[in-house]
């Protein structure tokens, strides 16, 4: 019905003009890089305390290390780009500019998808040279490398898949706050904290961000069931499932 | 043209619109009136497919609104001021607006001028003052310049100054022949303004007519009296075949008296006139004797205060004994 590249459009619109959405998505860029760079120099002239026993030095592991804290800085995009318009009580305007309401969500996700990428490939690229300009020759790795492209690649589809899970859960929630109160503990706190309890770390492997993360790894850490691109899968099941569920949500409610 | 169909709204076991059927007339001014809560802005949510009937249905021109392309072309509506991110500027709000329903971008220029908000169009909403928050949500709406035009209580907290503003837009769209749907809870300020009533209570239909009907109906005169000798005065006017009601503070009323005839009257009986004037009830108080039965929150008799509010009027039934509706 709705032209979706129209929304698409003005759903672009809506993301550039505002700023807070544009600061969390620099602020993925900047914090990933930044960290990344510090702890490359760091680990330069430190080698032995990177290196675990029997493990090879992992020259993109830490040029990535800042990764964990880009995660959230996306997340916190996801989460703003489609929860301002509940906060705002915009929804309605836009509701009532595009009632397909099935159009709307996919012009959204489609725009944010597409941003997220692009700002999570610029962003990996130029933390993992930075990071290998700053460990120097004899540490620093290339994307020639076994497995590197695919970790440095991978990390990108990782953080975008994880903004479209928190636009997903936003949607869900229909509250921004609230998703953030969700999302921000549950990677930064309960995922981690339950990966090392014995009981359930087998079913918290198949977290999103636990699965998700496989591919970001040169050497495999430990002995995972699945691969590094069916993690990657996993975490885009999760997605799918988070959208979809978005989707009913916008679907069945009032606005 | 708009029509509801049984239209029925109910939340939890809250029933906010109650099996409301009417249409829009096309190329006029439609008052949409009811007291707080009775659901003019459920209604009009559901016009817009906001909010999803419990039963019933709103048809536009003879299609659901999820149905139309490009809606902001068809119909445009002010819901509720400052539904605009606080964060983004007047200027990119009716942008993004404009896309997505493909309206060339020189339009939102225009209506920016049109509203007058030129000056802060590049200002983020975060520091408009309602007015300005009123206008740039009426500037939302005519932004796509549709034929149909929806307000819900434009005039609510508004100055004198924007309220005149909104009083003779409004005028100036129908005078385009657009169809202007506006909701209230003031019948004075749409006796100004409205060609046709629409007016609910508790969800429920109460009156649909032409706005001239109304008054018509509802404009009854009296002729006011006041004497410090009530006794020859009731007993003149009993004499003569008139009946009186006792009005405020000790004054008598005439319905449909002559003003003419009762000042010879109490001539002729020696009666001392203090006031003798010609009164015309208000449309405010018809209407909130057509509404008074389905107010949703009465005023407390005891919280009452001493000078109600006009706008509530609850105690309405006990001043008045003519009582019709
Ligand atoms: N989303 C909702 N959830 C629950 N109840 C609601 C909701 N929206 C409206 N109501 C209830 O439905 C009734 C009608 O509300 P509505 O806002 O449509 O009235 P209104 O005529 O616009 O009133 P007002 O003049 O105060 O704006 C009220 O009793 C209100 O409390
Ligand atoms: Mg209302």
């Amino acid at each position: 019905m709705a032209a979706f590249p129209a929304v698409a459009q003005s759903e672009w619109t809506k993301i550039r003009s505002v700023r807070s959405t544009v600061w969390s998505l620099v602020s993925v860029f900047l914090i990933t890089v930044a960290l990344g760079l510090a702890i490359s120099l760091v680990a330069r002239n430190n080698v032995s305390d990177f290196t675990e026993d029997g493990r090879p030095f992992d020259a993109t592991a830490v040029s990535f290390i800042g990764v964990g804290f880009g995660r959230l800085a996306i997340v916190v995009f996801g989460v703003l780009a489609v929860g301002n318009e509940y906060s705002s009580g915009m929804i309605r305007v836009s509701l009532a500019a595009v009632p397909q309401r099935g159009t709307l969500l996919a012009a959204k996700t489609a725009v944010l998808g597409a941003l997220a990428l692009a700002a999570s490939l610029v962003t990996v690229f130029v933390a993992f040279f930075i990071g290998q300009a700053a460990l120097g020759g004899g540490l620093s790795t290339t994307l020639g490398s076994e497995n590197v492209l695919r970790a440095v690649f991978g990390t990108a589809l990782y953080l975008t898949l994880l903004c479209l899970l928190s636009a997903g859960v936003t949607v869900m929630v229909r509250h921004q706050i609230l998703a953030l109160a969700i999302l921000v503990p549950f990677i930064l706190l309960v995922s981690p904290i339950l990966s090392i309890v014995p009981v359930v770390k087998n079913v918290v492997r198949y977290f999103p961000d636990q699965a998700g993360s496989a591919i970001t790894q040169v050497f495999p850490t430990d002995d995972l069931p699945y691969g590094p691109w069916a993690g990657l899968l996993i975490c885009a099941a999760w997605t799918v499932a988070a959208l979809l569920g978005g989707y009913l949500v916008l679907k069945k409610r009032d606005a | 043209m708009i029509e509801l169909h049984h239209l029925t709204k109910r939340y939890g076991d809250k029933l906010a619109v109650d099996d409301l059927s009417f249409r829009i007339p096309e190329g006029v001014v439609t008052g949409f009136l009811g007291p707080n809560g009775a659901g003019k802005s459920t209604t009009m949510r559901m016009i817009l497919d906001l909010d999803r009937p419990t039963s019933g249905e709103v048809t536009i021109g003879g299609r659901h609104y999820s149905g139309i392309q490009d809606p902001l072309r068809r119909i445009g509506a002010l819901l509720e001021a400052k539904a605009v991110h606080p964060g983004r500027t007047a200027y990119d709000h009716l942008l993004w607006l404009a896309q997505s329903n493909r309206v060339p971008r020189a339009r939102v220029d225009e209506v920016l001028d049109l509203v007058g908000l030129t000056a802060v169009a590049r200002k983020r909403a975060r520091g408009f003052s309602l007015g300005m928050g009123q206008r740039l949500g009426i500037a939302s709406a005519l932004l796509a310049d549709p034929q149909t035009l929806m307000f819900d209580e434009p005039v609510n907290g508004l100055d004198p100054e924007g309220i005149l503003w909104i009083r003779n837009l409004m005028k100036r769209l129908a005078a385009e022949g657009r169809t202007v749907f506006v909701s209230s809870h003031l019948m004075s300020e749409m006796a100004l303004t409205a060609d046709h009533l629409v007016v609910i209570g508790r969800g429920r239909l109460l009156a649909d007519l032409p706005m001239a009907e109304f008054i018509k109906r509802n404009s009854r005169s009296s002729v006011r009296l006041r004497t410090p000798h009530q006794e020859q005065l009731l007993h003149a006017l009993h004499g003569a075949g008139l009946t009186a009601e006792a009005g405020p503070d000790g004054s008598w009323e005439v319905v449909d008296g002559d003003p003419v005839v009762l000042g010879d009257l109490a001539a002729a009986h020696g009666v001392t006139l203090h006031e003798l004037s010609p009164q015309q009830a208000s449309l405010e108080e018809a209407f909130m004797q057509m509404t008074a039965s389905s107010v949703e929150y009465h005023m407390g008799a005891g919280a009452a205060p001493e000078q109600p509010p006009p706008a509530w009027g609850a105690d309405w039934d006990g001043r008045k004994s003519g009582k019709e509706s």
